[in-house]
């Protein structure tokens, strides 16, 4: 017998509660479960985890063997701006603090800004510059939050 | 006479100086945010909770608040004049308001929208005040199993009522209440799921989780998509509505706003599904509804009233009860939270002035909104020609200094980062995140009620079933559930999400 995966959207949505479901309910074990009445740390987890592995298995056999008719494949993921937003904002997690709010606001608008299909780099510069300038104004001295504008 | 005596103390406190001006910051940031498609209220009230810290509770309160009903104001504008939602609960406006729009009545559709948001915001913040006391003496009377209930209902509820699978809905929410569980366990002191990581005894941050799943998820979105805009506001046309526009749009205004107070009440509901039920309604009254579509006044009337009498009315369980029924209450209870203030019924009593003010406010903040957005509307326009290449680096930068400023943490923006991988793998999956965040709220409070609610019955489950109230609950979770099986209804149901 031949099956077909109907959606394959649902059918790795599935796929995911399953696994994060088994992994947490593997994790749980470590703790401890006490009784209904006294519960431990552990109860709570696993009855979740053991719901979501049960739905997970439901999503997943579903979209096997339910005929739909608006079978939905799952659109290519676009590695651009994943990476590059990605990347920008941890460039700026690891740099404000030891080189200071304009080199890490500078950082985080190139390389984000460099997601966007046909970017600029003449109006990146430039946008870099203004929201540096605005970051350091508005944020360290008007909020008063705790950002050094310079490298310390 | 003792609501207008309450009201007027709300009144004193919500008119000082200092709360007029952070109602006005608030309602000014909502409707910017609003009118910016790609950027919603959840990402910013998240964004901006560090920084009211210092604040007084009630202006960080009334400011925050603001940003979400102004945010309904502003995401009409970029519907109606751009064909593009400026918010999810704006969806429906595109449809009648950009054909307005198209046939150069674009004044009129703003105008509309503005008067009649105003009048459903007016209706809604006094139905808040009549019904919350009330409740909250109901929810006095609840221990800890009609807590558990009450919590299941509301999960149950947003199940329902979310647009999308319904299964995939509650496994989301199941997600939501396993994340919620990562820390320290208050009962037994326990580290759990923390892998040793200190930063995460206390849990995931609440900024850091809807921060990822909400802003950088849908900044890279958006990205992939690219960027379509159908601008027409050459001629926008008399902002004030013609005696034609007025005598057919206050029937459905009417109708709107009682909708979206009712669904607003519901969880899971809020701004998004009262417009899309104000719509649908208005649709089916029409005696011609091959109008709709083609710009039929009423199909931006109602859901603009709606969206934003369901936007207020959904205070109403936050404030009395303590539970947030959707995903920005949820963000309120976090401000609260910040200021010490634990939400739930004895907020009214022990902390007055907050209360009444909080709602005073929101009358106020309406108010103000229709003096922001029918003179100033030009602004608003100019500000829908910025380009969204250099919208969203300024966007992630507000992101990033929101979630840093909390803790000094890199590895928490790190942590966000990981949560906008994950929004954006539940996009593709066709996952709505907004349950999960609800779950992640209430997952630390239904653990502990849970197992409260068993300490003192002694380990007996039945207590959920012998409780009256508790009972009545999970009855009415139980109804909801049935309701939905009921296959005409279920065809409703997809038909109301399919509107757009």
């Amino acid at each position: 017998m031949h099956i077909r995966i109907i959606s394959r959207q649902d059918f790795l949505a599935g796929l995911f509660f399953t696994l994060l479901g088994a992994l947490v309910a593997a994790g749980s074990f470590k703790y401890a479960m006490g009784t209904a009445m006294r519960m431990g740390p552990g109860y709570f987890p696993l009855t979740l985890a053991a719901l979501l592995v049960a739905i997970g298995l439901f999503v997943l056999t579903h979209a096997l063997t339910l005929d739909r008719a608006n079978a939905q494949a799952v659109e290519p993921f676009a590695l651009r701006p994943i990476t590059l937003v990605a990347a920008g904002v941890l460039i700026f997690a690891f740099t404000v603090q030891s080189f200071g709010l304009i080199v890490a606001t500078i950082g985080l608008v190139t390389v984000s800004g460099v997601a966007y299909q046909g970017f600029r780099w003449s109006e990146l510069a430039i946008l870099g510059a203004t929201l540096s300038v605005f970051a350091v104004g508005v944020f360290s001295y008007g909020l008063s939050l705790p950002f050094q504008a310079l490298p310390v | 006479m003792e609501l207008l005596s309450q009201l007027s103390q709300g009144f004193a406190a919500a008119l000082t100086f200092g709360n007029i001006a952070y109602c006005l910051v608030g309602v000014t940031l909502g409707t910017l945010i609003g009118v910016l498609p790609g950027i919603g209220p959840v990402a910013t009230i998240a964004m901006l909770l560090p920084a009211t810290y210092g604040l007084p509770p009630l202006s960080a309160l009334i400011m925050l608040a603001g940003i979400y009903y102004g945010a309904q104001y502003g995401g009409s504008t970029s519907a109606i004049l751009v064909n593009l939602p400026g918010e999810s609960s704006s969806v429906v406006t595109c449809l009648d308001g950009h054909a307005m729009a198209r046939q150069g009545r674009a004044g009129a559709a703003l105008g509309i929208a503005a008067l009649g948001s105003f009048f459903a915001g007016s209706v809604a913040t006094l139905i808040i005040a009549v019904l919350a006391a009330p409740l909250a003496e109901l929810a006095l009377k609840f221990g800890p199993a009609e807590y558990f209930s009450l919590m299941v209902l509301g999960l149950v509820a947003a199940v329902v009522l979310a647009n999308g699978s319904l299964i995939k809905a509650i496994a989301m929410i199941i997600l939501g209440l396993l994340l919620g569980l990562v820390g320290t366990d208050v009962n037994s002191g326990v580290e759990r799921f923390t892998f040793g990581i200190p930063e995460l005894s206390d849990g995931f941050g609440f900024v850091v989780v809807s921060m990822g799943l909400f802003g950088i998820a849908e900044i890279i979105y958006n990205l992939e998509k690219g960027e379509k805009r159908d601008f027409f506001a050459t001629r926008v046309g008399g902002i004030w509505p013609s005696r034609d526009d007025f005598r057919q749009s206050w029937k459905p205004v009417l109708r709107g706003t009682t909708l979206g107070s009712i669904l607003g009440v519901l969880p899971g509901g809020g701004a998004i599904l009262s417009s899309f039920a104000a719509y649908t309604l208005e649709k089916r009254l029409a005696e011609d509804s091959s109008r709709f579509g083609k710009g039929a006044i009423e199909g931006v009337a109602a859901p603009e009233a709606a969206n934003n009498a369901g936007a207020q009315t959904s205070f109403i369980p936050l404030l009395t009860l303590g539970i947030p029924p959707n995903a920005v209450m949820a963000l309120m209870v976090g401000a609260m939270m910040i200021h010490g203030i634990v939400p739930g019924p004895q907020v009214m009593t022990e902390r007055p002035e907050l209360f009444w003010g909080l709602i005073a406010s929101m009358w106020i903040g309406n108010a103000l909104l229709v003096l922001l957005n029918l003179p100033l509307i030009g602004i608003w326009i100019r500000l829908l020609k910025v380009p969204y290449r250099l919208l969203y680096p300024a966007i992630l930068l507000f992101c990033c200094v929101g979630v840093y400023s909390v803790n000094q943490s890199a590895l928490e923006v790190a942590f966000t980062v990981g949560f906008g991988l994950l929004g954006y793998l539940f996009i593709k999956l066709d996952c709505e995140p907004a349950p999960l965040l609800l779950g992640f709220v209430l997952g630390p409070l239904m653990e502990e009620n849970l197992r409260r609610a068993l300490l003192l019955a002694r380990g007996d489950a039945t207590v959920f079933f012998t409780r009256p109230l508790s009972l009545g609950l999970l009855v009415g979770a139980l109804l909801l559930v049935l309701i939905l099986v009921l296959p005409k209804v279920r065809q409703t149901r997809e038909v109301a999400f399919q509107e757009d």
